[in-house]
């Protein structure tokens, strides 16, 4: 039988590790996306004196990527500190399951993103973030990179997929290089406008597309 | 493997293979050599035996039937070849159903590039074509209205009297896609005023390649290929005889019986899914669908998930969630129906076919029972 993923993938995807919900946490992340429609939360719960990850789970619903990158990411968290859980990246999670189809970074980065924000979480709740930042280019910028390409399996400021951003009077506008009719014009799209919508201070998104 | 995607593709028919061997290995001339050489005319006669074949299946008169390479080809034919025929003479505006497969979705796009407007059709959430929104979308300056037979995901199939009464009355050439319903439901072109039809091979356990377009005598339509002067100029190129041969063989295969039994296994997966696993939706109609098709959705879980976990216990199914499919885009059937995008992302179809059996059907749905529950025991969304 010949299967789209490599071994380590399917592993995960069988027998995902850290599944399930944890009553009460420390902290939790949901984060979803509306292009391809999955949806992974992440559980944690963090001992108050050494900061460290001391119990890890998450939900999945979506594809056979993301289910194997929640499963390996949470064991790359657990026993981590905050700091160091924040630092790992997708980059890792997908060496550590031998590859993934670029076509796939588009669901498995959400893994990634809910880790991130159920320490973001647990950081609000206990008093550990300073002051909201104001929206700015360099704020949009980090964002989307979290925005995958899909021809590629990088992030879309990485591949030079935007031309211009603007920020003015909580409307941000982003100038994508493809054309509106590109088969994934319509994803990235609605990838942009959930990544920058949540930022406090953004009112509305404009993507704007080259032809 | 239990393959359940036969609505992708079919397996060949063996007698289908025994059919074509002749003209792959003793009548391989061209059947335009026939003022030149016998075995040219000997060619000939074999396709045009072929195109007799497909032309009673649909009552249809000599010469009304071409061969193409597939229904993407023939579907290509017909949009692109009416509208050029009449942009000048009658109008640029096309109709097309939304929940259209891409050779006619794709192809009336390409038309609206070219300056043509185009209607995209509503459908209703069972996938019905707005017979009134139809009559209310024709103008004087329409040339085609192209609307589907069964669907290819959902297996609805549309009223093609009522629809074609609609355009007869309004006097528009109409076009139907019956990729999925050739055969396997009854379709005569001389109950029902349809001018082009598309059909293919690969649905019917014929060779894949093969395809082609019925043309109503006297239907204005340009050739879409420039080339040779093959089948009545219309379609050039070498013609595919070992195709056709194989094509009217897969059509004479196919049976009654053999489409009732399709139907039982339909209902079966149909009606275990909806009694047996909680939280099912069935996309599309339950009457009026395609004998050989059953979509459904299982809420909280994702289909490409669930595709995966069936391969590995040997079955081929397929999904319209956008993990599933080259443009990350969720199935724009579902979409077309009015379906959230929830609704794409657990959607299923099971598609059967001649090397179906009844137990497969059951096999099918056990399967399917456990990995709905273990993906939804991981699932943020499901009531546990």
């Amino acid at each position: 039988m010949k299967f789209p993923y490599s071994e380590k993938v399917l592993e995960h995807f069988r027998n995902p590790h850290n599944v399930g919900k944890i009553e009460n946490p420390d902290g939790k992340g949901l984060e979803g996306s509306p292009a391809c429609g999955d949806m992974v939360a992440v559980y944690i719960k963090v001992n108050p004196e050494t900061k460290v990850i001391e119990d890890i789970k998450f939900e999945s619903y979506g594809c056979a990527s993301n289910i194997a990158t929640a499963s390996v990411i949470t064991d790359l968290a657990l026993g981590k500190t905050l700091d160091e859980g924040k630092k790992i990246t997708w980059k890792q999670a997908s060496e550590e399951l031998g590859g993934l189809p670029p076509i796939k970074a588009h669901c498995s980065v959400l893994a990634v993103e809910g880790l991130r924000s159920a320490i973001r979480d647990y950081e609000e709740k206990h008093g550990l973030v300073t002051e909201k930042e104001p929206t700015t280019e360099e704020v949009v910028r980090n964002r989307l990179k979290h925005v995958m390409n899909p021809l590629t399996g990088l992030d879309i400021i990485r591949t030079n997929l935007i031309l211009k951003t603007t920020v003015e009077d909580g409307v941000v506008r982003v100038v994508v290089d493809l054309p509106a009719d590109h088969q994934f014009a319509s994803a990235i799209k609605e990838d942009v406008t959930e990544k920058l919508g949540a930022l406090w201070d953004v009112k509305r998104v404009d993507v704007v597309f080259t032809a | 493997m239990i393959y359940l995607d036969n609505a992708a593709c079919t397996r060949l028919d063996e007698r289908v293979l025994e059919a074509m061997k002749p003209y792959f290995f003793d009548t391989y001339a061209v059947a335009t050599s026939e003022f030149g050489y016998s075995m040219g005319i000997e060619s000939k006669e074999g396709l045009e035996r072929a195109r007799e074949g497909i032309i009673s299946k649909l009552e249809a008169g000599s010469g009304e039937v071409i061969f193409t390479s597939g229904d993407t080809e023939s579907s290509n034919t017909a949009l692109k070849g009416v509208a050029w025929a009449l942009k000048e003479k009658k109008g640029k505006h096309i109709i097309v159903s939304k929940i259209e497969d891409f050779s006619v979705l794709n192809t009336a796009k390409a038309l609206q590039k070219q300056g043509f407007d185009v209607t995209f059709l509503d459908v209703d959430a069972e996938g019905f074509a707005d017979l009134e929104g139809l009559r209310k979308a024709i103008t004087k300056e329409t040339v085609l209205v192209s609307i589907q037979h069964g669907n290819q995901e959902i297996g609805t199939v549309q009223d093609l009297k009522a629809i074609s009464e609609i355009c007869e009355e309004k006097d528009v050439l109409l076009h139907t896609d019956a990729t999925h319903s050739f055969t396997r439901l009854p379709l005569s072109v001389k109950e029902l005023p349809i001018d082009l039809i598309t059909m293919s091979a690969h649905t019917i356990h014929g060779p894949r390649g093969i395809g082609a377009l019925y043309i109503r005598k006297d239907t204005p339509i340009n050739k879409f290929m420039d080339g040779g002067f093959q089948e009545f100029n219309l379609r050039a190129g070498v013609e595919n005889i070992p195709g056709a041969v194989g094509f009217e063989k897969a059509v004479e295969l196919v049976t009654e019986e053999e489409t009732r039994q399709l139907k039982a296994m339909r209902d079966r997966v149909i009606e275990k899914s909806l009694s047996e696993i909680s939280d099912v939706t069935l996309n599309g109609s339950r009457e009026k669908r395609l004998p050989q098709n059953a979509n459904l959705t299982f809420h909280y879980v994702e289909g490409e998930s669930v595709t995966l976990h069936m391969d590995m216990r040997g079955f081929a199914v397929s999904t319209g969630s956008a993990c599933f499919s080259r443009s990350l885009e969720a199935s724009h059937v579902i979409r077309g129906i009015g379906g959230e995008h929830e609704r794409a992302h657990g959607s299923v179809r099971f598609t059967f076919g001649r090397y179906n059996r009844m137990e497969d059907a059951d096999a099918a749905i056990a399967a399917m029972s456990d990995i709905v529950a273990r993906l939804r025991e991981i699932s943020p969304l499901s009531r546990k």
